[in-house]
Order: structure tokens, then C-alpha cells, then sequence
């Protein structure tokens, strides 16, 4: 039996919910018959009009009660309207069974009734996706921009409905499930787990205290058209095909861990709004504001953008040089131009194999027959899970010939990690070795898998007789995501274009003055990619590159021995492997490593002491360290030699920007954030700020996380903490994030690090703030071969404090710092600054 | 100023005759036996308790550091109330009465400490029904008493945080003697960080408190004061220890222990009827086993104050005064 109940205002004592937001609104619905309306107003008890309004739509099963934060984060010119959908929430219970084309009807009818004017920015989760743009699709001439989450307007074709959806819609099981039992209104709330309260969880179950109030939460789900003939069927379809037309800005917030709505119904959302920018929250599910992190500052900046006619939207059409030398380098050349020679060398038994440019030219022809055969296409992503060989260097060209984008995830991310970073990037083909399916069922990730071995089986059948040099591709576009390392947050993908790359390696070329007398060790293998787009051969030395520790000296000599190789690329990892097997070098060992005239140390800082070892090593390589990260890279640069001069100072001299490359400072506060203008000033402290044409394009599906960065036109923030010295050098003084905000102002943790370090009793040290942001103490934890864990003796904590040149409150033993896997040196500060302020607040 | 100080022969109250003393002011000090203080402080012996030795001291004074008080971890109620709560509304009435301008009290930052870590904490605000311990519960009522006063009197709670230094029986003292008999045990390791303030710190602090606490963002205020350097208590305990020729504690109790520990002691003190205080309290296990640390900023703006005697210094001048020490 249908019944009808009235509307009512919700409990005064939910989390997070001002009652005075409550109003009870009577309209008439789309039968006309008069409905009262529970919805929460920002403006309930203003007149004012405000510069934008939002309206909020929520989905089935919650309420209103979603959007609590975004009503109190809005700035004060702000309108928030969030509506209880009629039969939900504390809406009045009509009775009346309503298909999404009465909702659309229902809501578009209280919005006249209020009086709405525009401008008007919609928000919708879930089921009330459909719902909303359906009434953007009625009030075109009042919107200014719409906001989705985690939602759909289509069953993607390609798959099938939502396996969660299609159990609650079985007969019988969904009135058990919606109607009869409270299961599926209390199930989204119960899905976001610990992100919830418990009394949270009971406020989104208020409205739905019984069957009665739960029926319409049944009927929703019926409403649901996932089978071509269901009446909403064309409803939906027409909402689904009239986004298609719409080109106010439209940003889709995403928890990427929703069983319900997953990645597929993101992609479908991105094939109809092209021009729609995309924030992927990893590890949020499917209640996306409750679960994604900074999800409503997100949007209150997208907001804000767009309400003021500045939403950015990502361009990536700068000058483009036409006439820059293709990435494709050689194997852009007929084949009677292709040079002679040897392009790689890689290990091969206990031998070597070489590999000619001739060769490897006919591999990349190959392959990419077989990639288009796979029907891999310019545009496609394709990721790449192979070991690094001259094998993976053809795979990268042939994709690159055809003008793909390669996506490229490092083992170093962890299984899970790699999962994570590939289900983001959301390739359409993955080659892949065998291994390489444990992270992509992991991951869930969706693509084509294509067996790397199958992949050459076919190669080698393709003819390639009448090859006539890769085509080159569009220089706009994409041809790289890459990983950051996830050491200083989550992975986030980095996409680089063609024409980025090109100047990447124009830069490296020029300011290293690579020439044909050169090779390149490729100790650190993304290092090999380039090679060819240099022009220049290269070789694989041995070692496990799985574990760049693992790099001995005598591979290191045999490795230049062999190409002859003149240019060292290795992260102080390799590094140290190698100056920790020096022992072992024949003399002639010694003589071939003489062939190195430049050794660059990238990645993370290496010490002085290393460095001069280094130095002692390669007595004929200039020893540099370039800075950079994986969205612009190199940005400075020093000298060992300068490195040592310099000696210690506060924090590691990275060195003088590059040619081309501007590096400023925007100076942090008292509380930690980088607000400063930016400055080249000496000794001011502050976030490290780089303009640069050879950088990444963008962040990848992360809107939030590129407006932040790029939010300073024509730099990019990088997160990085340092300063510059009156020599116009950078300093590098740790993360932002890692800041030390003293009562007598902010410090960088590495000035003390670096210090500490050189007591001979410690191995490695990290310096972090315990207490209240802008009144924290510093604490030292150091690790040592010969200290017991714990806290530190009295002898030790006077040698600490005697160097650190700052207040030092404790001093803390550890046998070892977390550090990233990719680097080994990256310290976990966050994670020990916590440990600390457990350890000295006392009480177990 | 003409200044009374009670509790002159206190640590703190002593240290602050001298520091008002060097500053010009006309001290009296008030305490209950005569006290080694310079010629020119003028002594008046008696009882907080007694209100008419506290009003013939009040007569003709400008200003009052009120820091007598029973200071103990343990013992009755009734002692605690008498003199803390008691004594402070006589001193005060008698204060008012004489038509005294300001009025500092000598408080104690356990009167807003309710067992839970205080990390870079603000003062807060004192609350007797939540505190811990008779003298903490004593010392939040006198606050409260005081910075109900009217307007017509500047008063001021300052609450420095563990004072010491030498000739403190208190802290350091006890501290010491417990390290040279082998009786210093750390809980928890000693891991907790706390603030601590050396006494003649305290008294440059409370002497600008006098001088400052007619200033409206200072009147009617609570304030924590400390040196501003907290460290871990293993840390404070063997620096005393070494300043006192002691070897360091290397023991340690579980914080569960220890406050089982306390409450068995306390149990047994009062039965037993012993004399003293229990070797631990339950009061004082929380005390060295949560972390208490305070921001300084505010305060030190307020009082235009820094501490000149850095920890460091302290110890220093803490293993002079005991080893020079008869």
C-alpha cells in the first residue's frame, strides 16, 4: 500500500548540520499537486543575492545531509541549495511512484517556485546525476558550470551494469533489500567506511527509519534503466545525448575505489563532456565527499574559477616548434639514411649483445606493424610493463611512430601502487611481460592486455620491406604519463607531449654538449629511452635493474669498457653500490672507467662524501648533480666540485638554474604555507616555484592537484621546499610539507639534517615538528650503527644540538628512516613526525 | 611599587623579592619564618590564614604576588583548602580593603590539566571539578576567586610551569636525592616532553607581571610561563641528576604500573598514618608520564619577557650551587 507522509525537518543534532539551514518548501510537483520540500539554504534566512548559486542534487539512497560541508565551506557570497528529492530524505512521502522524467519535472517546477536566477553552478552524486543535468539540459540560460560525482547518465556498452545495482534490482531481493530491511539505505554510508562516524552514518539513516519512509528508495532503484525497454529508458538517453551539446565548464570529482560506479562509468562520462575537467581521488569509493580528501576545497576553487569566468581549462596548444628535430631520431630516416653503428648494448649471457641502428630501426618498423595490428592507434594510451632491454626501447619507438601515448609505471610503486597508477591513467592496451597481469588484476585495470612475447612472435612475421621511416607525430600531442614516485603523496600521473619531450632532450643535449662521440650508460634505464632521440648509443650495464643497489664498479667499468660509454645516468642509489664495490677494479677496470667524462647523480641529493669519492673514482668525469623531478626535469644543476666549495649550508645546493629555466621562491609563513609573491631574494625561505618550457603538460586526471600547482601563471609549484643564495643558487631545504614551523618562524628540515649527519656516530637523520602548526619544537631522529633505539643519551643530544644551529627538543633513536622505494633516500618525514609526537606526548 | 610578596621564603617567592628588589620596588615579604633576604626587604612574619597579620602587612601597599601555598602532591583536603583556597581569599579581601591596584597570583598550570597530553598548549581556562589532585583542585578554586575580582583591581594569574633551580627542595632537590639513593625510576622511558621554568626566570616574569598587569590585554588573565625549551623528562631528570653528581635513571616503569603503583602508595600513606609524602602518587605518575608543553608566544608579547637563564645555564648554575653546597 502506497501512503503518503508529510515533509519534516530533520533532527536538530546531526553532525555537521545547522538546522537553520532546514526549510520546508511547498511546490507543485510534476502532477501538479501541491509537495512540501525539505532542502537545506545557505541563504534560508537572507535576501541578498548572491554571486553564484549551487544547487546540490543527491542521490539514492541519502539525502540532503550530503552536502553539509559544501554549505558550510562556501563563502559567505555563496547560495547553497540542497534539496531533499520529493519521497526521500525528509521530503514529503507522496505516494506517487516517479520515474526520473517526473524528478526531472519535480525539480525543475521548486526551482521555479523559488524564484532561482542564475548564475547557477549544479552538484549531483549518484543517482542524482541524471536528475540534475537533466534540469541543466531545461535551464540552460542559468548555469554556469555542473559538478558530478561518482554518477552516470549511461549503462556504458561495453560492459555490464553495476553488479551492486543489478542484486538490489532483482525482484524480490530489492524490496528486500531497499524497502523491507534497512540494508540499502544505510549501505553507502556503511561503504565509506571509517571516513564515516557512527553518528554520521545515523544521520544518513534518519529519513529512512522505516519501510515506509525507505519506498521510494525502492522505487528509485527499479527506476533505474538498465535494460534497453525500461521506461526511463529514453529519458536517460536523451540526458545521456544532451550533455553531448553542453559547453559550460563541467568538472567530475571521482572516488576511484566505487563499486558501484567504477572507472568505465568515469570514461563514459569523459567521451560525452570532452572539455570536462577530471580530479580522480584514489582510495575514495563510492560516497565521494565523504571520502576523498579536500574533495569540498576542490570544488569551492573549481567554484570559485568558475564563477568568476576563470576556469581553467588545461591548454596545451603553446608555440609548438615544427621545425625541432623528431623525437623519433633515427628511425624517422628512409632506411638507406639510417646510420651505421651501434645503437645499444645490452647484456646477453655472460657476453653482450649489440644492437645496430639498423637492426633496432627494423624492430621499431616491426612492432609497430604489430601494435596496429592490435589496433593500437595515434591517441591511444598504451601502458608498458616490460624489463628494460633494447627490445623495450623498439616498443617505445614503434608506439611512439604511431603516434601513442606510452604510460609508463615503475615497479617501484609496489603491486599495488602500479595498479593504482594504471587504473588512473586508464589505458586502452597494456603489453605487457606475465608478471606484469598480477598488478593489472590488482589494479582492476580495464585494458587490452597484449602479451609482450606474443607481440614480438607477431613482429618478427610483419614485412617491413617498404618502411620508409616513422611518420612524425603531431608535436601537441601526448606522448608520456609518467609516475611521480608517490614518496610525497600518492603517485599522481605526469603527461607529457611530444613537443615537451623534444625540448627535454634539446635541453639535455645542449647543455651537456652530446655529441656522436658519446655514449650513454643507462645505470638508470629511462635514461636508454632517450638514446635514440639523441642520436647517441647506449648500454645496459649489468645489474638487477630491478634494484639499482645492485650496480657494482666492475659492471660500471665493463659497461664503459664495452660501448665505450662517456655519459654516466644513475641514481645515488647505483651510486653507491658502485663506490661500496670499489675495491674490486683492476687496474684496467680502473682505466676503462676513465672513458667517463660526465656522471650525473639525479633523483635525490647525494652526499659530499659520496660525491668526492665519486670524484676520486672517475678522475676524468665532471660529477654533477641536476635537479629536477618527473614533472620538469633537469631544472638546476652543480658541480661536485662547487658542491664541495660550497660545503655545508642550510640545506643541499642543487645549483644554478639551467639555460632557459627560471627557479623562484614563494616564501612560506609562520604556519607553513607558501604565500609569498615569487622572489629570487636571497635566503628567503619558501616553496620552489620553476618556469620552464620543457615541464610536463599536466597532472593527469588530477584538476586539483595541476590548479594548485600551476596556480602561479607560467610557473610550476613544486612542492619542494629551499631557498636561493646570493649567487642566484638553489638550495634545496626539504618538502614543503615537511616544514618546521618554530614560534620564531619556519625552518627546513635538511639544513639540520645534513648538519647532524656529520657526527660520526649517525648514519642518517631527519628533522621534524612536534606540536602545534607555528608552535613546534624540533625533534632530531637519528639512525646509528652504534646507538641503542629510544631516546637519546645526554652525550648524544648535546652533540646534536651542538651542530643543529636551532632549539632541539629531543633527540630520538631509530635503527632506520622510512624512505621511497625509487630513491632509498626520499625520508618519510610526515610519517615520523607523527611517530615522534606519539613518542613524546607521553602515556604509551 | 610598594610590593607584598607572600611566601617570601618560598623558592619562587624569594627569587621574586630579590628580582623586585633589583628592580627599586619597596618589598615587603610575608612568610610565616623569617627568610634570608637583603637588608632592605622588609620582613613581616605570619600566617595567610590569619587575616588580621595579612592586613596589617597589606597596609599601604601598591601591589601583591600572592605565591604562598601548600605545595604538595598528597596529604588532606582540609589543608589544601585552608591555606590555597583560604588564605588566597583573605589576601585578597585584605588587598581590596587596602585599595591595592594589582594583584598577582602565583597559580599553577595544573589547574587546567586534566590528564590528557598538553602539546604546545594555550593556559586554558581553570576548572576545579576537572582537575587532578588536591593541590591542583585547591590552586584552580584561588584562581578563580581571583580573576573573579572586580574590575576596580588589576589582578593576574601566572602559572609558571615546574620551577626550578638551586636551592629548590621541590623538584630538582628531589629529583637528586632519589638519583644518588638509586631511587629514580623513569615511566614510560621518560619519553613525555615537558615544559619546565628556571626560577630566576619565573622571577623576571612575575616581576613584569607587576608591572604590566595593569594593562588591559593582561588584566583578568591567566598565563603559562615556562622557558620555553621543553624537553623529555628523561632528559630533565638526568641533567639534575648530573648536576647533583648522581648517576642518570636508566629504570623504567610502565605508566600502568606506576599510577597503580601511586594509588596503592597514597592507600598506605593515609592508613598507616606515615609521615611525608608517598615515594609516588597517582597524580604524579600522569605527571611524568603525559607530555605538557605550552605556546609561549602570546605570553611572551604580553609581559615584553624573555627568559634570560637559558635551561642549559641552569643546570649549570644547578650543579654549581649543589656541589659548592656545604
Amino acid at each position: 500500500m502506497i501512503t503518503s507522509l508529510a515533509a519534516q525537518r530533520p533532527p536538530a543534532d546531526l553532525p555537521g548540520l545547522d538546522p537553520s539551514w532546514s526549510r520546508l518548501i511547498t511546490s507543485a510537483d510534476s502532477t501538479g499537486a501541491e509537495r512540501t520540500w525539505h532542502m537545506l539554504d545557505s541563504f534560508a534566512d537572507r535576501t541578498d543575492t548572491p554571486r553564484v548559486t549551487l544547487l546540490c542534487v543527491h542521490g539514492n539512497p541519502t539525502w540532503s545531509y550530503l552536502w553539509r560541508e559544501v554549505l558550510s565551506s562556501a563563502p559567505d557570497d555563496v547560495r547553497v541549495i540542497a534539496v531533499d528529492q520529493l519521497d526521500m530524505g525528509f521530503s514529503e512521502r507522496t505516494g506517487v511512484r516517479r520515474t526520473l522524467g517526473d524528478r526531472v519535472e519535480d525539480l525543475d517546477r521548486l526551482t521555479h517556485s523559488l524564484g532561482l536566477t542564475g548564475p547557477v553552478i549544479t552538484v549531483a552524486h549518484d543517482w542524482g546525476g541524471p536528475v540534475s543535468m537533466g534540469w541543466v539540459l531545461r535551464n540552460r540560460d542559468l548555469v554556469i558550470g555542473s559538478a558530478l560525482m561518482n554518477t552516470a547518465l549511461a549503462q556504458p556498452t561495453d560492459d555490464r551494469p553495476p553488479v551492486l545495482i543489478s542484486m538490489a534490482r532483482l525482484g524480490p531481493l530489492r524490496s528486500l533489500v531497499t524497502e523491507r530491511t534497512p540494508i540499502f539505505t544505510t549501505s553507502p554510508s556503511v561503504l565509506a567506511g571509517s571516513k564515516v562516524t557512527a553518528d554520521e552514518r545515523a544521520a544518513y539513516s534518519a529519513p529512512y527509519a522505516t519501510a515506509e519512509r525507505r519506498r521510494a528508495v525502492e522505487q528509485f532503484v527499479a527506476d533505474i534503466p538498465l535494460e534497453g525497454d525500461h521506461p526511463s529508458g529514453p529519458v536517460l538517453d536523451a540526458i545521456a545525448e544532451g550533455v553531448r551539446t553542453l559547453n559550460t565548464p563541467v568538472l567530475l570529482l571521482w572516488g576511484a575505489d566505487d563499486p558501484v560506479f567504477s572507472d568505465r562509468y568515469l570514461r563514459d562520462l569523459e567521451g560525452r563532456l570532452p572539455h570536462a575537467q577530471v580530479h580522480r581521488y584514489d582510495g575514495a569509493g563510492h560516497l565521494t565527499i565523504e571520502e576523498a580528501d579536500g574533495i569540498v576545497d576542490d570544488l569551492m576553487l573549481w567554484v570559485d574559477d568558475v564563477a568568476g569566468g576563470n576556469a581553467m581549462v588545461v591548454d596545451d596548444a603553446p608555440v609548438v616548434d615544427a621545425s625541432r628535430e623528431s623525437l623519433l631520431g633515427p628511425f624517422s630516416l628512409r632506411d638507406n639514411d639510417v646510420p651505421p653503428g651501434t645503437a645499444i648494448v645490452e647484456p646477453d649471457g655472460s657476453g653482450w649483445r649489440r644492437v645496430s641502428w639498423r637492426q633496432l630501426d627494423r624492430v621499431v618498423c616491426q612492432l609497430s606493424s604489430a601494435l596496429q595490428a592490435e589496433g593500437v592507434r595515434a591517441g591511444d594510451r598504451v601502458a608498458v610493463l616490460v624489463r628494460p632491454s633494447a627490445e623495450l626501447v623498439g616498443l617505445a619507438y614503434a608506439l611512439w611512430s604511431l603516434g601513442a601515448s606510452i604510460v609508463v609505471v615503475d615497479h617501484t610503486l609496489g603491486v599495488r601502487g602500479m595498479g593504482r597508477a594504471l587504473r588512473s591513467a586508464d589505458p586502452a592496451y597494456v603489453v605487457t611481460i606475465p608478471r606484469g597481469r598480477v598488478p593489472l588484476k590488482m589494479g582492476r585495470v580495464r585494458a587490452r592486455v597484449i602479451a609482450w612475447g606474443d607481440l614480438k612472435k607477431r613482429a618478427k612475421q610483419a614485412d617491413c620491406s617498404g618502411w620508409n621511416g616513422a611518420a612524425t607525430p603531431d608535436p601537441g600531442a601526448e606522448a608520456l604519463v609518467a609516475f611521480t614516485s608517490g614518496a610525497t603523496g600518492p603517485a599522481k600521473g605526469v603527461v607529457y607531449t611530444y613537443d615537451r619531450i623534444a625540448r627535454t632532450r634539446d635541453l639535455l643535449r645542449d647543455h651537456y654538449d652530446l655529441g656522436s662521440a658519446d655514449g650513454l650508460i643507462a645505470a638508470f634505464p629511462p635514461w636508454m629511452l632517450l638514446g635514440p632521440a639523441l642520436g647517441l648509443p647506449s648500454i645496459l650495464p649489468r645489474m638487477d635493474l630491478g634494484d639499482p643497489g645492485s650496480l657494482t664498479a666492475v659492471a660500471l667499468a665493463e659497461a664503459a669498457g664495452e660501448l665505450p660509454g662517456t655519459v654516466l645516468w644513475a641514481s645515488p642509489a647505483a651510486l653507491r653500490g658502485v663506490l661500496s664495490t670499489a675495491e674490486s677494479l683492476t687496474s684496467s677496470d680502473r682505466a676503462a672507467l676513465s672513458s667517463i667524462r660526465l656522471a650525473l647523480g639525479a633523483g635525490a641529493p647525494i652526499s659530499r662524501d659520496l660525491l668526492s669519492r665519486l670524484m676520486s673514482l672517475l678522475p676524468r668525469a665532471s660529477v654533477r648533480t641536476p635537479y629536477g623531478m618527473t614533472e620538469v626535469l633537469p631544472v638546476a644543476e652543480a658541480d661536485a666540485t662547487e658542491i664541495l666549495t660550497a660545503g655545508r649550508g642550510d640545506g643541499v645546493l642543487v645549483g644554478t638554474p639551467l639555460p632557459g629555466v627560471q627557479v623562484m621562491i614563494s616564501a612560506v609563513d609562520h604556519v607553513g604555507n607558501a604565500v609569498g609573491e615569487p622572489t629570487s631574494e636571497k635566503g628567503v625561505l619558501g616553496e620552489v616555484l620553476i618556469s620552464a618550457t620543457h615541464g610536463k603538460s599536466h597532472y593527469d586526471r588530477r584538476w586539483a592537484t595541476e590548479r594548485r600547482a600551476s596556480r602561479t601563471p607560467g610557473f610550476h609549484r613544486t612542492g619542494d621546499l629551499g631557498h636561493l643564495d646570493s649567487q642566484g643558487r638553489l638550495w634545496i631545504e626539504g618538502r614543503l610539507a615537511h616544514v618546521i614551523t618554530t614560534a620564531n618562524g619556519p625552518i627546513g628540515p635538511v639544513g639540520i639534517e645534513e648538519a647532524v649527519q656529520e657526527l660520526p656516530f649517525v648514519r642518517q637523520a631527519a628533522a621534524v615538528g612536534v606540536g602545534p602548526v607555528g608552535d613546534q619544537q624540533v625533534v632530531v631522529i637519528i639512525t646509528s650503527d652504534v646507538l641503542p633505539s629510544g631516546l637519546a643519551s645526554l652525550e648524544v643530544i648535546d652533540a646534536v644540538r651542538a651542530v643543529a644551529g636551532i632549539p632541539v627538543a629531543a633527540v630520538l633513536v631509530r635503527r632506520d628512516l622510512p624512505v621511497d622505494i625509487r630513491h632509498r633516500s626520499k625520508i618519510d618525514r610526515t610519517a615520523l613526525a607523527a611517530e615522534a609526537d606519539r613518542r613524546l606526548r607521553g602515556q604509551g | 611599587m610598594r610590593v607584598l610578596v607572600t611566601g617570601g621564603r618560598g623558592l619562587i617567592g624569594e627569587a621574586t623579592v630579590r628580582e623586585l628588589t633589583r628592580r627599586g620596588h619597596e618589598v615587603t615579604s610575608f612568610q610565616r619564618h623569617h627568610a634570608d633576604h637583603p637588608d632592605a626587604v622588609r620582613q613581616v612574619l605570619g600566617d595567610v590564614t590569619d587575616p588580621a597579620a595579612v592586613t596589617a602587612a597589606m597596609s599601604g601597599q601598591e601591589a601583591v604576588v600572592h605565591s604562598a601555598a601548600v605545595v604538595d602532591m598528597f596529604g588532606e583536603w582540609d589543608a589544601f583548602e585552608r591555606v590555597n583556597v583560604g588564605g588566597t581569599r583573605t589576601v585578597l579581601d585584605a588587598a581590596s580593603a587596602a585599595g591595592v591596584e594589582r594583584f598577582v597570583l602565583i597559580s599553577s598550570p595544573s589547574v587546567a590539566h586534566y590528564g590528557s597530553p598538553l602539546v604546545g598548549a594555550d593556559a586554558g581556562d581553570a576548572d576545579p571539578s576537572r582537575t587532578r589532585g588536591h593541590y591542583s583542585t585547591s590552586k584552580a578554586m584561588a584562581e578563580r576567586l581571583v580573576l573573579s575580582t572586580p574590575a576596580h583591581m588589576s589582578v593576574l594569574a601566572l602559572r609558571p610551569h615546574l620551577v626550578w633551580g638551586p636551592g629548590d627542595t621541590q623538584l630538582a632537590g628531589r629529583i637528586i636525592e632519589r638519583a644518588r639513593s638509586g631511587r629514580l625510576f623513569l615511566i614510560d622511558g621518560g619519553a613525555a616532553l615537558i615544559d619546565t621554568l628556571y626560577v630566576d626566570n619565573a622571577a623576571t616574569a612575575i616581576a613584569q607581571g607587576v608591572e604590566r598587569c595593569h594593562l588591559p590585554q593582561l588584566d583578568h588573565r591567566a598565563l603559562v610561563v615556562t622557558n620555553g625549551e621543553p624537553r623529555t623528562v628523561r632528559e630533565l631528570m638526568s641533567r639534575m641528576a648530573v648536576a647533583g653528581g648522581a648517576p642518570v635513571p636508566t629504570r623504567s616503569v610502565p605508566f600502568a604500573v606506576a599510577r597503580r603503583a601511586g594509588a596503592v602508595a597514597e592507600r598506605a600513606w593515609r592508613v598507616s598514618g606515615a609521615s611525608g609524602e608517598p615515594p609516588i602518587t597517582e597524580f604524579l605518575a600522569e605527571q611524568l608520564a603525559t607530555a605538557h608543553w605550552f605556546d609561549q608566544r602570546e605570553v611572551r608579547e604580553l609581559l615584553d619577557w624573555q627568559p634570560e637563564i637559558s635551561l642549559d645555564e641552569g643546570f649549570a648554575r644547578l650543579a654549581e650551587s649543589c656541589c659548592t653546597a656545604p
